[in-house]
């Protein structure tokens, strides 16, 4: 069932002459990890804020068409309502960080102090969190006197924590390591697993073609296609388009003009582009296992 | 103009210990990445080269200059550093203002201080968006004005902080180029990167930090192939890197070049040999 349903969307910025998306029209079931991917520009802030009621409520601004989520409709609703249902992870964090708490602990309660979350719980439900996104060590440090990533990681969690229907994530790992990308994204997929709707701006296609199940690639405020994350990410469209692929799938394409590529479909994972390229190399000594 | 680097120590006044002793040496017109893992040091070690973090113990030499003994004014003849968000960076009105702001602090004369400012905005692309204000750019566009902003004031030593966060593969590819320039004029370039692919395709000397600090440096494929180790501070070698040890390469690749190479000797290696 779709809890997420965007339909005829067409929304203008104030003071700007042209809409930044236009006529988008998107379904996300209950559970569903829908990753967006598209160059700088494209819209994909400005989708995540569509969906998670930034616009028009906080941005202002021309929006057309409806914005459904969870029941709710966007134009007639306070974003009140929205809060409960909702949750957005900014992409740079200090946008994101409250700057009324002295503490990590603090600053991850804060949502739940606002919506009258007994003490109790609220103590629960913060360390929980912070156990899943592995920042307990972090928690009686100042949210600003973190690193990029660990206030990254941060930011996230205090999303988390409310329980969101619907977790909309700006790149939320854009300044993480690499391990630690990949096992937020690991996180994000359990939470999809237990039953969260995840909506994805992300710009690392290796991870989303791991991890989501759908993706929607999104070119100058259009969708120019949707479906599965290894036919859209592979895309000839795609890479003519200013859009960021993985290294396997750029070499495997370059493989293919000489012939060293056999198979018809483009790699985006590893174990996709292993798989392939052992076609290349037929030795029976061949060591390319896991 | 040499960086020494020795036994430094670094303590934060809220007592985090963010560097425990690092020694290092970077010749001119090196061009090095720092890697690691978040919280590892990266960028308190950085902000030692330009004296916007004073050593706890060690010291830093820039050319002749101990860091201790000039201000972070008269090392920014030397140094420049684009920070990792160029929100914290931008105040003028409009991109060329902004961009003359470093070299006409540093004195250079009028002529200068335009022939800088043409050939900063040249090589990052932004030479038609002068008279636009920083704040009206797109998020890409204000990370060049970053660069551009630093790049006019023609130091010696440039260093990038996480330069390719949240950029698309077209504006990574300018900012590779911008790299490429700087180091066809012999200068020195230190870039933190979290995306350990364009490390591997732009720099040829590689640094990895954990807890503050080294754990490995040397030549990018050497390090790059350490797994096992690069795993303890929180990085995945490159994706071409990964697929080459998965498929049995005899020696550590990191671009598509050299993993075509790689194949297809292998290829003909393992191929059946008929006559």
């Amino acid at each position: 069932m779709a809890i997420v349903e965007l339909k005829n969307v067409t929304y203008k910025y104030p003071l700007t002459d042209s809409p930044i998306l236009q006529n988008i029209n998107l379904q996300v079931n209950e559970g569903e990890f829908v990753a967006v991917v598209g160059p700088n520009g494209a819209g994909k802030s400005t989708l995540c804020y569509t969906i998670a009621g930034f616009v028009p409520h906080f941005f202002k601004g021309e929006l057309t068409g409806t914005v459904e989520v969870a029941g709710i409709e966007s134009q007639t609703s306070t974003l009140n309502e929205w809060v409960l249902n909702i949750g957005l992870a900014f992409q740079n964090p200090f946008n994101q960080i409250s700057g009324a708490k002295y503490t990590v602990y603090e600053e991850i309660a804060f949502g739940l102090e606002n919506i009258g979350v007994p003490r109790e719980e609220m103590k629960a439900r913060v360390e929980e969190a912070m156990k899943l996104t592995g920042i307990s060590d972090l928690a009686d440090r100042s949210p600003y006197s973190l690193s990029g990533g660990q206030q990254q990681r941060v930011a996230l969690t205090s999303i988390l924590v409310m329980q969101p229907k619907v977790l909309v994530l700006d790149e939320p790992t854009s300044q993480m390591d690499p391990i630690g990308t990949r096992e937020v994204f690991g996180v994000i997929r359990t939470m999809a697993e237990n039953g969260m709707t995840v909506i994805l701006a992300e710009h690392k296609v290796e991870w989303v073609a791991q991890f989501a199940d759908r993706v929607v690639a999104l070119h100058e405020g259009q969708i120019l296609l949707e479906g599965n994350p290894q036919e859209v990410l592979t895309s000839d469209l795609l890479m003519d388009n200013g859009f960021g692929i993985s290294r396997y799938t750029s070499t495997a394409r370059e493989a293919k003009k000489q012939g060293l590529w056999k198979k018809d479909m483009l790699p985006v994972t590893l174990d996709d582009a292993v798989e392939g390229f052992a076609l290349t190399l037929p030795s029976p000594d061949w060591r390319g296992k896991k | 103009m040499r960086i020494e680097i020795s036994n430094l120590h670094f303590t934060y006044p809220t007592g985090v210990e963010a560097l425990r002793g690092i020694s290092l040496t970077i010749e001119s017109g090196e061009q090095v990445a720092i890697v690691g893992q978040n919280g590892s040091g990266k960028t308190t070690l950085v902000k030692h080269l330009n004296g916007l973090l004073q050593p706890t113990s060690g010291y830093v030499r820039i050319g002749d200059w101990d860091t201790k003994e000039h201000s972070v004014a008269k090392l920014a003849r030397r140094v420049g550093y684009v920070f990792q968000n160029p929100d914290e960076q931008l105040f003028s009105k409009n991109v060329g203002t902004e961009v003359a702001f470093g070299p006409k602090n540093l004195g250079f004369s009028g002529e200068q201080v335009q022939s800088q400012v043409k050939d900063a905005l040249a090589m990052t692309e932004l030479s038609n968006k002068m008279e636009t204000n920083p704040y009206d750019l797109s998020p890409t566009w204000r990370k060049m004005a970053a660069l551009a902003s630093v790049i006019s004031m023609d130091t010696d030593i440039v260093i990038f902080d996480e330069p390719t966060t949240g950029q698309d593969a077209a504006n990574i590819a300018r900012i590779a180029n911008v790299i490429k320039t700087l180091r066809e004029r012999g200068k020195t370039v230190i870039t933190i990167t979290h995306d350990i692919d364009f490390c591997a395709e732009n720099f040829e000397r590689v640094i990895a930090l954990s807890q503050g600090k080294m754990l490995l440096d040397g030549k990018a494929n050497e390090v790059l192939g350490q797994a096992e180790l690069l795993a303890t501070t929180y990085v995945d070698p490159p994706q071409l890197t990964r697929l080459g040890k998965r498929l049995g390469f005899k020696s550590t690749v990191r671009t598509q070049d050299e993993f075509l190479t790689e194949l297809k000797s292998s290829e003909s290696e393992t191929r059946p040999h008929t006559s």
